[in-house]
Formats: structure tokens, sequence, C-alpha cells
């Protein structure tokens, strides 16, 4: 099919609709962990009900990811995917198998069909870092919201000073994305990476992430930073930079809660004042600092 | 080799709450060290008789546990500060430490700063204030670790698992 006519086959499809799943198909599955596997997904080319394809994702925005017949779960994207007319045409999605839901979709074989919602919520904002130092903290499965952020930045080397990526794992096993750290150390990324528990072959610097941080020799007044991990990570993290003298207003965080519609109408993802599918998930944490020690919330 | 010393003391921000006379009469009981890749600066268990500002590379503390060889616990790198157990009897190493890489530091001799601590109460509060907030950072991390903060619940249900296994 050509350009012309995917536009043309396009433009006769329905609009997705931010409360029905769109058809995509797997168009690759690769496992990154024993537990992680990133999908490929576009855009089905096959007799599946027809509708346009979702609108294009900007890195830290989620999709609601459907396993027919099992459920639905909030993804980040994970990669850039590709936005050809402004639409997802390609997209990635790194899923970690904790649930039914988890476990159906990273079963999920090339060939087969899920179905996605979005994009819904805030992104990082990665265009704010331009001309400053940008710092990116990922804990776990955290590095995966945070890789679309690594991806543009390296799109555009030229707009940002240093780009420092802080990793931190529980063990060597549990790393993502291991294989692409040494390309972009060559494309001007200073990556560090820390484990909570070495194995025999581990040559890496154990310890907890926060602990990278004053190696790195940041640049406080002129950095914008992007955190995303567990919650309590994030928080002692955050506290970290801001302690260095990162204002919390430059440091961002990617809160997790429990999102349902995606679209701000159930209110299940409900934080104090925000709506984290419509609010957050990113949010500066000058406003989350204090959400995220309410024990209610 | 004092006054080198003592100009890499005043160079680092470790030893910025010190006045002139104390950094000048710490920096008596230091001098500059370099360690081999692979090489042991001490064992668990050894008398703590030092304490050493890493200026660059790498140590990492370890403890050897029965059946499983030299465990990795924590590493350290250039501009932080290794070993406190000097400061308290019995003034043991609680861990083992090896270097990682070619590592360069400036080692304290702790007996002697241990005297200076004692007779001048100034200097002995002054060095305590400098190492209270490594141990408690440390100790917090490590409180943060046990946590096991990436781990699924299905991580946590085989790590308790394996607890009671043994």
């Amino acid at each position: 099919m050509t350009g012309q006519e995917t536009a043309t086959a396009t433009s006769a499809l329905a609009e997705p609709s931010a409360a029905v799943p769109c058809f995509y198909r797997v168009a690759s599955r690769q496992e990154d962990t024993g537990d992680t596997v990133t999908l490929e997904l576009t855009e089905p080319d096959g007799p599946v009900p027809a509708f346009a394809p979702v609108p294009a994702f900007a890195p830290g925005q989620f999709a609601m990811l459907t396993a027919f017949g099992v459920g639905e779960v909030p993804i980040s994207v994970s990669g850039l995917g590709d936005s050809g007319g402004g639409r997802a045409r390609r997209l990635q999605h790194t899923l970690r198998a904790v649930g039914a839901v988890t476990r159906a979709l990273c079963a999920v074989q090339p060939g087969g069909l899920i179905g996605v919602r979005g994009p819904f919520g805030v992104g990082w904002d990665v265009a704010s870092a331009a001309g400053r130092d940008l710092v990116i903290v990922a804990g776990g499965i955290g590095l995966a919201p945070l890789r679309p952020v690594v991806l543009a930045a390296l799109a555009d080397r030229s707009r940002y000073r240093r780009i420092v990526l802080l990793v931190g794992a529980r063990t060597p096993a549990d790393l993502l994305y291991g294989g692409e750290f040494d390309r972009w150390r060559r494309d001007g990324v200073e990556v560090a990476v820390t484990v909570d528990q070495a194995d025999s072959g581990w040559n890496g610097e154990v310890g907890l992430v926060t602990a990278l941080i004053k190696p790195a020799g940041l640049a406080p007044g002129d950095s914008v930073a992007f955190i995303c991990g567990p919650d309590i990570m994030m928080r002692v993290t955050a506290d970290a930079l801001a302690a260095l003298g990162i204002p919390p207003s430059q440091i961002r965080v990617s809160l997790e809660r429990n999102m349902r519609c995606g679209a701000a109408w159930c209110g299940h993802c409900q934080l104090g004042p925000l709506l984290v599918c419509r609010d957050g998930p990113v949010v500066g944490y000058d406003r989350a600092a204090a959400l995220m020690r309410v024990r209610e919330l | 080799m004092t006054d080198t010393v003592a100009a890499r003391l005043a160079a680092h921000s470790f030893f910025a709450a010190l006045t002139d006379d104390q950094r000048a009469a710490l920096a008596e009981d230091g001098a500059a060290v370099t360690f081999t890749p692979g090489q042991r600066l001490f064992d668990e268990g050894g008398i703590a008789d030092c304490f050493w500002l890493i200026e660059d590379g790498g140590i990492a503390l370890d403890l050897r546990v029965p059946g499983r060889g030299d465990q990795i616990i924590e590493t350290l790198g250039a501009g932080t500060v290794l070993g406190w157990s000097w400061l308290h009897p019995p003034y043991r190493w609680h861990f083992g430490a090896v270097a990682r890489v070619a590592t360069n530091a400036i080692e304290f001799e702790a007996p002697s700063v241990r005297r200076r601590c004692d007779a001048d109460p100034a200097f002995g509060y002054a060095a305590l204030r400098l190492f209270t907030p490594i141990i408690t950072e440390r100790l917090q991390a490590t409180r943060l670790r046990l946590l096991d903060l990436y781990a699924t619940a299905a991580q946590v249900r085989q790590r308790e698992v394996q607890q009671a296994d043994t």
C-alpha cells in the first residue's frame, strides 16, 4: 500500500474514541528480562474493525492497552514510534508481567491483536530542558517511560547540554535496555547504572540509585530532572536533587495510580486535587511532593 | 607530603566544615595512597586503623557468605569516604573492602586521629559531624534497599519462601 493509499484509507476510517480500543497488531515482541517484554505495535492490515490509528504519543504519555477478554491496563510508551500524519502508526510499549492483564499482554505473539486507547495524560515536556542539563533518573521498570526522553533528546542532541542518565535496578538481570547503553554513551549520554543486589558477573556499581547523584557532578541551577520508578524511589531521589539545589518545579516525577478511563471521567486515579490520568502522570515535584506524602492518597 | 594532603583536603567539599587549623591537623595524619585493581584494603573483622577519602577510582564493600563467596554489598566511588569502624570500639571492620579499579585515595591513620579527638573536643566534635551524615545516608540507603522497591509481588513472595527455607 502506498503512502497516498494509506492516507486515503485512514481518512475513510472512523475517528478513534477515547472510550473504545483501536486494534493494533503486534509487529514484534522482545523479551527484555525474565518478566518484561517490549511490544512493537502497528496498524492492523487485516480484516478487523476499522478505526483510524490513535493520535501520536508524546514521551511520558500512556495508553490503555487491552488484552481482549482479560482486561485493560495503563502502559506508557517506551519508544518514539512512528507518528506519521500525527497518528500513532507504530508504537512501543514495555510491559512487566505482574498481573493477569499484563501477563496476557506479554504473552501476545507477533501477529496477535491488542487494543489501544490514548494517548492520555501529560508527558515529560522534554523541550523544557533545552539549553540545560537533562537529568534522567530511572528505577526498575521506570526506565521504560523515560526511554523516549533519551531517544528524543538524542534525536536533537545539540539542544541540550549534558544528558545524564542514572539507572537503578534490582539485579543485573532486571536491567532494561542494557544493550542500548553503550550506543547512548557513544551518542553523548552520560550513563551510570547501579543495582541493589550484584551477582558474580557484575562489574558495575552496587547501591541505591541516589548514590549516583553526587558523582554525576550536576549543575543544580541549570538542570531539569525527570524521575520515574517506585513512589519511594522517586521521593528520595527528588529530595536528593532538591537538596543539591535543583528547584522542585524543575524536577518532574511520573505518578502511577489506579487509571481506568484514562480520560478524567471516572475519578479512580484521583490524587488530592489531581486526576493523574489527565493532570499527570508526569507532575512537577513542587505539586507532587506534598501529595506523595499523604497516607490516605 | 602533608602540604599536598592539606591542599587536597581543602579542595574537597567533605572537609569544608573544618577550620583551617583542624584541616591542617587532620592532614598530618593523612598520606596519598594508590590501590591496584583487586587489591584488598581490609577484611571483615580486621583492625580498623585507617579510613580513606577516595579521590578517584572505586572500592567495593563485601562480605564473605558461605557457599556464595564474596558478596558485594555496596560500591563507593570518587569523592566518598571509606570506613567509620575506626570511630567506635571494638575498632574492627564490619565488612571487607577491595579496589575494583585503580584507585587513588588519601589514607588517614585512625589511632592518631582518635588521639586528636580525645585531646581536642572541638576537633573531635567536628570530626563526628563530618562522619555522622555519611553514616546516616548509608543507613537510609540500606533501609530503602531492604524494602526491595523494584521487586514484584511475585519476587517478594519468592524471597520470603527462600528465607523461610534457610
